[in-house]
């Protein structure tokens, strides 16, 4: 039985150390800066504060050019808004309706069951808008990017001036982290863009922290049930298998 | 299963129970039931409405272009609700019932509380069909209201169950006057 | 044995009528199993465990998704989010995939080992094969159907390899997308398959029960049941044995479902697919690795589809390409070393099929690849002629005895 367990854990290390090509694998602009998120590990649960302040930075910042498909203004209350202040919320944002009983399309204000909308109508305006580059939804980037949380925060933080001998294209802009280091989008955030409610300062550092753990919410809303629920079902699990071994153990102990 | 096993085929098995497997067994039955009511019970749960349906809970309903004595059919939850602009005929009618003459006894005071419009639910109450009266030219039954072809519910001009199978009177959902022109059902 | 006859009077009606109280009795409850079984053998049991709990969860799924290119990746989104537990069922679902590889992967070295595959279980063996190409079928389906951009490209490659095939690969490989690429047709057909596959390996897994329960099972020392004294029956030890596999299968299950439920899978799957985009780095799941190596070991697209689909159908002949007349590795000296080689050259093989095809990475695959053909073609048929055996135990009774004879006198010494 030891040899088994041992014989397993040597073939899962193994396998789990040649699994992961990319995950380990620095980045282009070497380490990435910051990516210890609270939420990252087996019992981290997200910054909720940090999340509402992300949910500000997204709709003053980034929502200007990215959507957020997969988010509805009633998944708002997860982030500990009341219903008012996530119904005022949509009533913020015109969402296209209709037709109507004329047959005409139109807009109207948000409710909670609305997600919110995207910015431009199709890809191809969202290209003629932003010099050939079409601005990725949020909903899920944490999750689909090699990287993770640790890599949009690098590409948030990431902006520099190009070197001397870096020939940059046209309304590109220079980003460390970014592959071939020329990105479409110019940098997001500044010192002081927006204003805080509960004080924390707005820099450049506090503010891509608040916004990606805000697309990391966005991407895992199930996050925090799923390790909670994840922790009762092992302990519950492993109590049922030492039960069912020491009755193995009991039933074998018969055989001569 | 467990019980029947040791006491047949079992070479060598000691006759009698043993007191710390039977508490095993006993510890380890009951927590296997719970493990499969706890695997069952999510696998059955998936089959609800789920968040973003039942999100889309309310429809909301322009009044302006409604006369008298027409009526407009509109989608609520997947379902017709009808809204009739009442005559005054229709009201009195309505209002005029004994409560006594019926088999599901509502005034229409509570079902209409404000007389000229009448918000129904339009799923007959007997097995899911939707009842003919709404638009022009149609059967409205023997009471004026709205006849269910299926199985030949009648109803008043109240919505009110008069004859035939159906146990209840047509749904009044939960609604309310946004404006003297607008109704949010839901 | 006895057959019991069930005292309830209603069993008593429907077993005259179908017998399938003494059926069960037989097949679960009395059924003889060698009393040496180490607890590689759980894995079978649990390979039919994971089956069950890729249908259910599978069914389940498929009540919410919608196999159409413009919502699968959406459904599937709306299944995370929106669905009750529908987030657990797809990452059960997911990693239960990887998980029902891995212990069928145990199951076949476990074989390989013990020298399972040898007379007279070669059709018990073969419709194992056969199991593994239909889960292979069942996975690949399977992986297409969220939509994403992996999912997109193994779609494209994957079938891309039919174009080997001389002359008629063009139209073989527009057969199979119904169109001139992967797009909607692809992706409903791959989801009828996908939902049709794990019921055709259930009738596999019958006819492979059939003949284990005709031939009876293998044991560690690979000698035959002998007389009633070498068995025991299933029921109660193997069926607590089996509850005990299963208890620790799951627990490892759910520290992936609940804790790191993207680790074995693609990053870049949670992009919405793009036919006009090329992942930079396109890996098949981790229990194709090794196929893959294979295939691309091979500087010839024809001949690397060949040795992909050979590295699986060489199992087929296995029985007799294993010349000697001893089962088990544990009276083969030789052969024993040679299966860790062997193994440890399938995990390199595994590890190679995920780095880029470039520089050494090629030459380990190469070599590899080779050893692995090696492995069956040569080493096995001269192995069994040259190796000289250790000497068989008598019976199964024998060896057990004697193995748990020296604890007693121990035992007694420690009185004193």
């Amino acid at each position: 039985m030891r040899r088994l367990i041992a014989a397993a854990s040597a073939a899962l290390v193994l396998g789990l150390a040649g699994l992961t090509p990319a995950a380990f694998a620095a980045t282009e602009g070497g380490a990435l800066p910051h990516t210890d998120f609270p939420h990252v590990g087996i019992f981290g649960k997200y910054d909720q504060p940090a999340l509402k302040r992300g949910l500000q930075v997204y709709r003053e910042v980034c929502a200007a050019c990215h959507g957020l498909k997969y988010i509805a203004f009633r998944n708002l209350v997860a982030l500990g808004l009341g219903n008012d202040e996530a119904k005022a919320i949509a009533e913020g944002y015109q969402i296209p309706d209709g037709p109507n009983d004329e047959g005409e399309m139109f807009e109207r204000p948000g409710r909670l069951s609305d997600h919110f909308p995207n910015p431009f109508a199709n890809e191809k305006a969202a290209r003629a808008s932003n010099n050939g580059a079409n601005p990725p939804d949020l909903s899920l980037v944490t999750k689909g990017r090699d990287g993770h949380e640790g890599y949009i925060y690098a590409i948030l933080t990431g902006y520099e001036e190009p070197p001397a001998d870096f020939a940059l294209g046209e309304g590109m802009a220079y980003n460390k982290y970014f592959p071939g280091h020329q990105i479409a989008m110019p940098p997001p955030l500044s010192d002081g863009q927006v204003t805080y409610e509960d004080g924390t300062e707005a820099s450049v550092a506090n503010m891509a922290h608040d916004v990606v753990t805000f697309m990391a919410w966005a991407a895992e809303p199930e996050l925090e049930e799923r390790k909670a629920v994840g922790l009762k079902v092992l302990i519950f699990i492993g109590l049922l298998t030492a039960v069912l071994y020491a009755i193995n153990v009991r039933v074998w102990s018969r055989v001569t | 299963m467990a019980e029947t096993s040791h006491q047949h085929g079992v070479p060598g098995a000691p006759p009698s129970g043993e007191t710390r497997r039977d508490f095993l067994i006993l510890t380890a039955g009951a927590m296997g039931a719970i493990a499969t009511i706890a695997v069952v019970w999510p696998l059955l749960e998936t089959m609800n409405p789920a968040a973003d349906t039942l999100a889309l809970s309310s429809t909301e309903v322009d009044l302006s272009a409604i006369e008298v004595g027409q009526s407009v059919t509109v989608v609520w939850r997947n379902k017709p609700v009808f809204v009739r602009r009442r005559t005054q005929e229709e009201i009195d009618a309505a209002r005029a019932v004994s409560l006594d003459d019926l088999g599901d006894k509502q005034t229409d005071e509570e079902r209409a509380p404000k007389p000229e419009w009448l918000v129904l639910v339009g799923v007959c109450t007997h097995l899911g069909c939707i009842p003919l009266g709404t638009k022009k030219g149609d059967p409205r039954g023997d009471f004026g209201g709205w006849f269910c072809p299926c199985h030949g519910s009648h109803y008043d001009t109240s919505g009110r169950i008069r004859k035939g199978p159906a146990p209840k009177n047509l749904e009044v959902p939960a609604y309310q006057f946004v404006s003297d022109t607008l109704v949010k059902i839901g | 044995m006895s057959t019991p006859v069930p005292r309830n009077k209603v069993a008593q009606w429907i077993e005259y009528r179908l017998p399938v109280f003494s059926w069960m009795n037989h097949n679960l409850t009395d059924f003889p199993e060698p009393k040496n079984l180490n607890y590689w053998w759980n894995f079978g049991s649990l390979a039919g465990i994971m089956l069950v709990w890729q249908i259910v969860t599978g069914i389940v799924l498929a009540m919410h998704y919608t196999p159409h290119v413009d919502m699968a990746f959406d459904s599937v989104e709306r299944i995370m989010r929106e669905v009750e537990w529908g987030w657990l069922m797809r990452y059960a679902h997911m990693n239960g995939g990887s998980m029902f590889f891995a212990v069928v992967y145990i199951h076949i070295f476990r074989g390989l080992y013990y020298g399972s595959y040898k007379s007279p279980r070669e059709i018990l063996w073969w419709l194992g094969i056969v199991l593994l190409f239909l889960m292979m079928g069942a996975a690949f389906t399977g992986y297409v159907l969220p939509w994403g951009q992996m999912s997109f490209w193994a779609a494209t490659v994957i079938t891309n390899l039919f174009s080997a095939i001389p002359w008629i690969g063009g139209g073989v490989v527009e057969w199979l997308w119904g169109g001139f690429g992967v797009d909607n047709p692809l992706l409903n057909r791959f989801y009828a398959l996908h939902y049709l596959l794990p019921f055709i390996i259930v009738g596999v897994v019958i006819l492979h029960i059939w003949a284990l329960h005709h031939r009876r099972s293998n044991n560690p020392l690979g000698i035959d049941i002998k007389s009633a004294k070498d068995t025991i029956p299933f029921h109660p030890y193997y069926t607590i044995r089996d509850m005990f596999g299963m208890g620790a299968m799951l627990f490892v299950l759910f520290v992936f479902v609940f804790f790191v439920p993207n680790m074995l899978g693609e990053t870049i799957n949670y992009v919405e697919a793009n036919p006009l985009q090329t992942p930079s780095h396109i890996v098949p799941e981790w229990y194709f690795l090794p196929y893959y190596a294979i295939l691309r070991a091979i500087p010839d697209k024809l001949g690397g589809v060949i040795a992909m689909l050979v590295s699986i159908l060489v199992l087929f002949i296995l029985p007799w390409l294993d010349t000697s007349k001893v089962r088990s590795a544990r009276f083969r000296p030789i052969y024993k070393q040679l299966f860790w080689v062997f193994l440890a050259d399938c995990i390199v093989l595994g590890w190679v099929g995920a780095q880029p095809a470039e520089g050494v990475y090629i030459v380990i695959s190469r070599i590899c690849t080779a050893y692995y053909f090696a492995h069956f073609l040569i080493i096995m048929p001269i192995l069994g002629k040259l190796e000289r055996p250790r000497p068989l135990p008598e019976s199964i009774h024998e060896a057990v005895l004697k193995k748990r004879g020296p604890a007693q006198p121990a035992a007694a010494m420690e009185k004193h």
